[in-house]
């Protein structure tokens, strides 16, 4: 999946969660606080099966979701 | 009969038609519609199993509810429909408010239109006919298998999670003010016998979020009860606009130098609450006060994936695996404290 197409997808999966914010692609979601650690989950569950990536052990670290930017290295990573 | 068995307690949701099905007459024609008294002995009776029930009716909206207020029968609808639309489609807005599957749906009405309409878009719908009233009570899709304490104010609790979710909807700020604003209390505490029952229906029902997929009879549990190397513990989460039951469970298998989480089990409807950490960080403090390692069970099943993820997230490593079998265990160097917007008890 080209970057572009990741980004924009993440972007609209936390747009249903967080409302009327744009949210810059380095935002650290869960420093801010514009998310919580609840929704890590979701967004991982959303990266297997939106983004088609399939969770490994190791890859279930919270750095790999931290911001819009960190999600789209990992995917691409493993070329998803 | 196992097909019998399998049919049992299948409806979690029965929607209602209105005009010549809840009550006598079309609310268009004639302002004097009277409740079927036949219909308001299901209702009634289906409330009282536990199962809940909201509206698909063709009827102008404001008209529809207000005829209801004023026979007192409002109360007893989550998600009601009335509009002008298909009725699938109201069909499937209240399946997702409800966020059941559309497998647990029966719908009764006294069109045969209307019911074909109903089932060519949602074949896994049961369609009642009306005209059939008296004998809905008998069908076994309408007998669940638990009647439980919880199940007398599963309606109640259902309108509680709507009331909460418009408030989250409207609510203008981070996620975790709005949580704390409903001043949750999470309680934890070793099952009793009145908790059997509903223990028992956990397993059975939410198969969705249990970390090994099996199920405990009523008999199973008490024995667990009672035995020295198990404890059974039981989780019930209230908020200030009500309680959400109780909604999770944990079966210990007690070690000289571990804890195994034989079970860990959250309803659905709490996920989101992040009740599942709460009480994970709990047992991670106890064992390590008690000097033991924790360790759990898991078994991927095709819809526990989230209960999985929860582990990871709380620092779980996996040690063995053997195909859809693993053994987990806790990393116990920094457990997270729990988070400010709930208040955990831990009863005795």
């Amino acid at each position: 999946m080209e970057r572009d197409v990741i980004k924009q997808k993440t972007r609209e999966f936390i747009g249903r969660f967080v409302k009327n914010r744009e949210i810059g692609d380095d935002v650290g979601l869960f420093e801010t606080r514009l998310v919580d650690s609840m929704f890590a989950m979701q967004l991982a569950m959303f990266v297997e099966n939106d983004l088609g990536v399939e969770l490994a052990d190791d890859d279930l670290d919270l750095a790999n979701f931290r911001s819009i930017n960190a999600i789209a290295d990992f995917v691409q990573r493993k070329g998803g | 009969m196992e097909q019998k068995n399998e049919n049992m307690g299948r409806v979690k949701c029965l929607i209602w038609d209105l005009d010549n099905t809840l009550w006598q007459g079309t609310l268009a024609e004639t302002d004097r519609v009277v409740p079927d008294p036949r219909a308001l002995v299901v209702l009634k009776a289906l409330d009282e199993r536990g199962i809940l029930q909201s509206i698909a009716s063709k009827n102008d909206g404001e008209l529809g509810m207000t005829k209801l207020k004023e026979h007192g029968l409002d109360t007893f609808f989550l998600y009601p429909e009335i509009n002008w639309g298909p009725k699938s489609e109201s069909v499937t807005r209240i399946v997702e408010a409800l966020n059941i599957g559309m497998d647990s749906i029966a719908f009764v009405d006294d069109q045969p239109f209307e019911r074909e309409e109903v089932a060519f878009s949602h074949p896994s719908v049961l369609c009642l006919d009306a005209a059939d009233m008296d004998t809905l009570l008998d069908m076994p899709e309408l007998n669940p298998r638990f009647i439980t304490s919880d199940s007398a104010i599963r309606r109640e609790m259902y309108r509680n999670d709507a009331h909460r979710n418009q408030l989250e909807e409207h609510y203008e700020g981070p996620k975790e003010s709005f949580l704390a604003s409903l001043e949750m209390i999470f309680e934890i505490a070793p099952a009793q016998e009145e908790d059997l029952r509903r223990a028992e229906e956990l397993t059975v029902r939410t198969n969705q979020l249990n970390t090994t997929g099996i199920t405990y009879s009523y008999e199973q549990l008490q024995a667990l009860c009672d035995d020295k190397d198990h404890r059974l513990l039981i989780a019930g989460l209230d908020d200030k606009y009500g309680t959400y039951g109780r909604i999770g469970l944990v079966l210990l298998e007690l070690h000289a130098n571990e804890w195994r989480i034989k079970l860990l089990l959250m309803s659905c409807r709490v996920m989101a609450r992040g009740v599942g950490t709460i009480m994970i960080n709990y047992l991670k403090r106890e064992a390590k006060a008690q000097g033991v390692a924790l360790r759990a069970d898991f078994v991927h099943t095709d819809r526990n994936r989230m209960m999985y993820i929860t582990y990871k997230f709380a620092g779980f490593k996996e040690m063995e695996k053997k195909d859809k079998r693993v053994l987990l265990e806790a990393n116990m160097d920094a457990i997270a404290d729990d988070p400010d917007y709930v208040r955990v008890l831990i009863g005795t």
